[in-house]
């Protein structure tokens, strides 16, 4: 099993740096100047795009693990899928970190100001609160098999909760642009047209969904390494 | 059904023989007032004004007043071992959750309902509205009190304890809070219930999926 997963390492790791590498390159050497709907030439900032977005699917995805693993939890008593939880859920906060950090950062250089009070931006921090909690619930708690049932309960919880404040924020009109689908009051900019762009978002979804999937990879092992250890020490006090 | 408010006339017998988590609930809040209404002075006639402080003033004060509600409820459990013999109940897991709920619901909604008329003396504010604000209060409090009981009886096996609770609260409540005081909003400015009907569907879903999930869950937490 540890043989197969070094194996799947060894393809991985050249794997991640080099679509990084490849983002990067692409990013600033490939993708054409956007133009808004006005016909404007947009601000070279809008190259963060191409890792904003990439960046904040991953971390949706990620919380997603967590959900689906807590029940898996819940439902089977099997350690993996604890592991595979918490191991989603560290990585997930610091996507989601990024994605506020990213999105600042744009939003400094597009709007004007770092923070709006606003649905996405709003449902992005609150998201990202709800890990961290989660992740407090999993410091707090000594004895590992009630840390994890107590945790996958947050999990589950947390989960659900993000998709109401996504709603009950929805209320107001939102400023952030919205790439797929219309809004309740019609298209708010945003669109993706051109095939270059799409190829490098593309690509750039590739190289993040990779790097997301290393990270949890180790992550996940260090966290089983962790709980051989746990049950070693603890065969230890027995004899 | 019944079994549920068996707990939940329980749990008021034993909190209106001492009163001990009524009186500090209602200190609380006149405290949280009180600095409000201190750091506000400046203002404090400015009708205009009070206005638009007067739903974040009232739902901060309900929501810290709230995480005292809450934790209380189920560290008074642990003394003396008592939630064994709650475990031991011949009732569903999901009764002693519910009972906990409707307790704990009635006994905050007495404190918000001494903290309306108390900011309404020390602000000089006229509350405009009150049975759409009552009907407000309720089902926010409740819609907190879900979440909230299930999260107390996960922190009360960790380490730091009830410490731990309003960590865990907040970030979850924000969809409750968030309705609740836009709705109270346009109820202190003048608005009628057809105005806040948005924010009172909004709230009943986050109770009703908030009550569903936890009664499921709750299972989890008090095993042993």
């Amino acid at each position: 099993m540890s043989y197969m997963k070094s194996n799947i390492q060894r393809i991985l790791l050249p794997l991640m740096l080099l679509s990084m590498i490849g983002l990067i390159a692409m990013v600033f050497y490939y993708s054409p100047s956007m133009y808004d709907d006005a016909g404007q030439l947009l601000d070279k900032s809008f190259n963060i795009f191409f890792i904003h977005l990439p960046i904040a699917i991953v971390s949706y995805i990620s919380f997603m693990i967590v959900f689906i693993s807590s029940i898996l939890y819940l439902s089977t008593s099997c350690k993996k899928w604890d592991h595979l939880a918490v191991s989603a859920a560290e990585v997930g906060v610091l996507f989601a970190f990024l994605v506020l950090a990213t999105g600042s950062i744009w939003a400094r250089a597009a709007w004007g100001w770092y923070w709006v009070w606003e649905p996405r931006l709003t449902t992005s921090l609150v998201l990202f609160l709800v890990y961290i909690a989660y992740l407090t619930v999993r410091q707090s708690i000594d004895e590992s098999d009630k840390s994890a049932r107590l945790s996958a309960i947050f999990g589950i919880v947390g989960f659900i909760s993000v998709p109401l404040s996504f709603l009950s924020i929805r209320l107001w009109r939102s400023v952030h642009p919205v790439m797929f689908g219309d809004t309740f009051y019609g298209t708010a900019g945003g669109g993706l047209e051109g095939t270059s762009i799409i190829i490098t978002l593309l690509i750039s979804f590739a190289a993040f969904l990779l790097l997301f999937a290393g990270i949890l990879l180790y992550r996940y092992e260090i966290e089983q390494m962790k709980d051989e250890i746990y049950d070693l020490k603890s065969d230890l006090e027995m004899t | 059904m019944l079994k549920s408010f068996h707990i939940a006339i329980k749990d008021l017998r034993t909190e209106f023989r001492t009163k001990q988590m009524l009186n500090s609930m209602i200190v609380f809040s006149l405290i949280v007032i009180v600095i409000f209404g201190i750091s506000f002075s400046d203002v404090a006639g400015d009708m205009e004004v009070i206005e638009q402080l007067a739903p974040g003033i009232l739902w901060i004060s309900f929501a810290f007043v709230a995480t005292i509600g809450i934790s209380r409820s189920f560290s008074d459990e642990i003394k003396n071992r008592c939630i064994d013999g709650l475990r031991m109940c011949p009732v569903d897991t999901g009764a002693i959750y519910t009972g906990k709920m409707l307790s704990t619901i009635m006994l905050l909604f007495i404190v918000e309902m001494l903290v309306i008329p108390l900011f309404s003396v020390m602000f000089n504010y006229t509350i405009q509205g009150v049975p759409e604000l009552v009907l407000i209060i309720f089902l926010g409090t409740a819609g907190i009190v879900c979440v909230g009981l299930l999260l107390s009886a996960i922190t009360i096996n960790s380490r730091s304890g009830e410490l731990l609770l309003p960590v865990l609260l907040f970030p979850l409540i924000i969809p409750v809070i968030i309705p609740a005081v836009i709705s109270t909003g346009k109820i202190l400015a003048g608005g009628s219930i057809s105005d806040i009907i948005d924010e009172l569907r909004l709230l009943g879903v986050y109770v009703i999926i908030f009550y569903v999930i936890s009664r499921i869950l709750f299972e989890y937490t008090i095993q042993e």
